[in-house]
């Protein structure tokens, strides 16, 4: 153990200034050229990429949700065929959950969590890899099975018996469970990645109870996931096995049970919303504080009022199920817990408002994206309360109110903030402000636009409207509010327009930022905008909750690393306390060339069986030349 | 924004053991998350069992004695894995290398065990939801045996080689962590393929 000791390797304590920050560059930097780029480990490089991935699959999950405002706005349009608008509103749902929300929650953690815990790349960096080719792959695949007409159409939650093979003989079930696969794997490797993060390298003194909200956010969300997730592994596992070598799990005739199927995707179909939201509580929590000009009032409530939502997550899936017939205790208690978890959520947004009570807001537009989730999700939170109770849930069922609701509580309660979120550390990720007035654009654009296309859906549904038609007629009376309907979208489209806009105008021309523009008080604001490779020269020691707020002059640091290879610092896990010098691994293709081998393995299993035995023996090898050690420093140690 | 060292950290040591390390904490996430991917299935068994009103459904129970033996073999192969453990914390090279290659013999004895068993099912994956249940299962569970024995036998030849540093020794007790949570996770599903079709 003591053979480092013994080395007399270079420290950064013989360094200082500019030479300790161009020598850590240079072991921390990810090579130049294509080759470089693909093996990249960089946290920052991979979280943009994953960040710029995501928002891609919102522009085109959003093209299709233009698609069918086209359809709808008025009576018996013939733009899209009746199997068309089935795919389309199967894709869009599907990119949006699997390809944009959850991912671009989980980007924003790998880009941000590792700098504001102070460390100097993510644990795991080469599964970090991985984990972003899993997800362009998957995305792809499913983009491109559209592309060629094998788009699913069962439904984002694809029930059975509708996507088993009596129903849906075509590949089309098969290229939406296996999606599934890919992003589930993907998603859980950054969950792992997280935890370890957050438990192991957070700087010294940064106890629990100086962790970040952000922080705090992203690690109740790394535990949904971990136990989320793997239920829809199982779904979507026995579902490709019925569909492909012909087992039981949905077929009565043989013992099987299609409910078994709601159970396993609701089971991880209604935390994923809190996987989706949970993070934009975390954002909002940080931008707050930021433009509150102070420390969010009631901390401990907000981080137990998060772990409380974890829970409770877990306990409201059958409220999706009210009218499959239920016995009456389970759908007593269902509704119950149904509106339990509405409390710990109203408990955090009257300590955000308390906040802004006791603060001195600055109104830039980060703030107005809070303010306008506030809004938004509270309205979105209510008729979320009013679905829970099984006679409303029971007549609004698969209605356009549902529709309403989940689309006030998913873009009201995470594209809001997630917005602002771009607008707040944009300077950080690229070193340039986003422009201001096109910001408040975007932001009245969003906000009018987006309650004039969702609010009348509320009483389309009331009206009786079904979700998932393609067309309707005339006589039914839904024209008017439909077009309404649309002209919201399209000014809400607009708004993302005016983002892309103003994100590709600031790239080149916006105001540079500094280290710390908005003078907020978390630790991603003491390095460089953007960080340099190795995030800190110095690794920041903790002894206050806002550390850049505490001493805005002095920051304490610890020294003693390596400055000859990549070492990050790891500490308890409660109270922070440096327990080790751990090697992080050195740029890698293998996490590239094993997302291929496991791409070539998902892709293939949909067409024979046969490729679970061919394609296994190249997961294997690419396994073991990623963990094999190549000889370097960081290896032999 | 002005820096000042208040700490050195140059002593501490460069790897650790258990809860001071990363990838322990690592593989316990991984535990998790497969843990709950079996109680997960152990759900759709139960659930299916539920709706069902004969259970098996079209087969006789699966042959006791290869879930049996393998337990045995699992509940005995404890004893191996806790002197790899202290072999790898003591960094006795030798004794690691030893006992590395035993595990492996183990794991490559156990798959066998596991042919037999899967041979013993007394149904098929496409007889019925009973027989598709109990395929996920000890599918599921032999690719966790699987997996472990690939890691245990990359270990060891590792182990053999110049890259023994001190480092892998904390590896090695990973994979010792691990070889223990693919014995216990065996033992629930032990009792439900084997003895609740039985009840």
């Amino acid at each position: 153990m003591s053979m480092a000791v013994e080395q007399k390797e270079m420290r950064d304590d013989a360094l200082h200034g500019l030479q300790l920050a161009t020598r850590l560059e240079g072991i921390w930097r990810t090579p130049s050229g294509l080759m470089g780029a693909l093996m990249s480990v960089d946290h920052k490089i991979i979280g943009r990429r994953y960040i710029v991935t995501a928002f891609a699959f919102l522009v085109l999950g959003g093209l299709l949700a233009i698609l069918m405002r086209i359809q709808l706005a008025g009576a018996e349009q013939r733009l899209l065929s009746p199997d068309l608008y089935n795919q389309v509103f199967t894709m869009h749902g599907s990119t949006m959950m699997f390809l944009f929300a959850v991912p671009v929650m989980e980007a924003f953690a790998v880009y941000l969590v590792p700098l504001m815990v102070g460390t100097r790349n993510i644990a795991f960096p080469r599964l970090n890899a991985f984990s972003y080719w899993m997800f362009l792959f998957g995305g792809c695949f499913l983009w491109i099975s559209f592309a060629f007409n094998v788009g699913p159409d069962v439904g984002w939650f694809a029930y059975t018996p509708l996507s088993s093979l009596q129903f849906t003989p075509s590949k089309r079930a098969d290229v939406w469970a296996q999606m599934i696969t890919f992003t589930e794997v993907a998603a859980l490797a950054v969950a792992v990645e997280i935890i370890v993060t957050v438990f192991k390298q957070r700087a010294p003194g940064m106890t629990l109870d100086r962790i970040p909200l952000f922080v705090w956010a992203m690690l109740v969300t790394a535990f949904l996931v971990l136990f989320a997730m793997p239920s829809i592994m199982v779904a979507s596992t026995s579902l490709i096995l019925d569909r492909l070598v012909s087992t039981r799990f949905y077929d009565p005739s043989s013992g099987g049970n299609v409910l078994l199927w709601q159970h396993l995707f609701w089971f991880f179909g209604h935390p994923e919303v809190y996987i989706i939201f949970i993070p934009a509580t975390g954002m909002v929590s940080m931008v707050l504080a930021t433009f509150a000009r102070r420390p969010v009032i009631g901390y401990p409530a907000i981080v137990l009022s998060l772990i409380a939502t974890g829970f409770l997550s877990f306990g409201l899936w059958v409220h999706h199920m009210f009218v499959t017939g239920l016995p009456q205790l389970g759908a007593g208690l269902f509704t119950a817990s149904s509106m339990l978890i509405a409390v710990p959520s109203g408990l955090q947004i009257f300590c955000w408002i308390a906040t802004l009570w006791d603060g001195r807001p600055v109104y830039r537009t980060p703030l107005l994206f809070v303010l306008g989730f506030i809004v938004i999700f509270v309205i979105g939170g209510l008729s979320g309360v009013m679905v829970a109770s099984v006679p409303i849930d029971t007549q609004v069922h698969d209605t356009y109110f549902v529709v309403a609701h989940f689309h006030y509580v998913l873009i009201g309660g995470a594209v809001f903030p997630l917005i602002g979120a771009v607008y707040y550390w944009f300077p950080k990720i690229c070193g340039r402000m986003l422009s201001e007035r096109l910001g408040r654009w975007n932001f009245w654009l969003a906000f009018f636009g987006f309650n004039i296309a969702f609010f009348p859906m509320h009483i389309l549904g009331l009206m009786g409207m079904p979700r998932r038609v393609y067309t309707y007629t005339p006589e039914m009376g839904w024209d008017r509010l439909n077009l309404l309907s649309s002209v919201g979208a399209a000014i809400f489209a607009l708004s993302f327009a005016v983002l892309l806009a103003n994100a590709i105008y600031s790239l080149r021309r916006g105001m540079p930022a500094n280290d710390n523009p908005w003078d907020a008080s978390t630790l991603e604001w003491a390095t460089a905008s953007p960080p340099p490779p190795q995030n800190f020269d110095r690794i920041p020691v903790v002894t206050h909750r806002d550390p850049l707020w505490a001493d805005p002059n002095i920051l304490p640091v610890i020294a003693g690393l390596s400055a000859e290879r990549r070492e990050v610092l790891l500490t308890s896990l409660a109270d922070a306390e440096p327990q080790i010098r751990e090697a992080s691994p050195e740029p890698s293709i293998w996490p590239l060339l094993t997302a291929i081998a496991t791409t070539i393995f998902f892709i293939g299993s949909i067409f024979t069986p046969w490729a679970v035995v061919w394609g296994t023996p190249p997961m294997a090898i690419t396994l073991i030349g990623w963990f094999w050690p190549t000889g370097s420093k960081e290896d032999e140690e | 924004m002005k820096q000042t060292i208040v700490r050195n950290v140059g002593e501490l040591p460069t790897f650790g053991f258990g809860l001071q390390s990363g990838p322990w904490w690592g593989a316990i996430s991984f535990m998790a998350l497969e843990g709950m991917g079996f109680a997960i299935a152990i759900g759709v068994y139960l659930y299916l069992y539920a709706v069902n009103p004969t259970w098996p459904i079209g087969a006789s129970p699966p042959d006791l004695w290869p879930g049996t033996a393998e337990t045995i073999v699992f509940l005995l192969s404890i004893i191996p894995n806790q002197y790899t453990n202290r072999a790898a914390h003591q960094q006795d090279l030798h004794k690691v290398r030893v006992w590395l290659v035993v595990m492996s013999l183990i794991g490559i004895a156990l798959l066998i065990l596991r042919g037999f068993e899967f041979a013993h099912l007394n149904t098929r994956w496409d007889n019925s939801a009973y027989g598709s249940v109990v395929w996920l299962i000890l599918g599921l569970h032999t690719t966790h045996l699987a997996t472990d024995l690939g890691d245990t036998i990359v270990l060891a030849v590792l182990m053999f080689t110049a890259h023994a540093k001190p480092r892998r020794f904390s590896d090695v007790t990973d994979n010792v962590f691990y070889w223990n949570f693919v014995v216990i996770a065996w033992l629930p599903l032990y009792v439900l393929l084997d003895w609740v079709p039985r009840l």
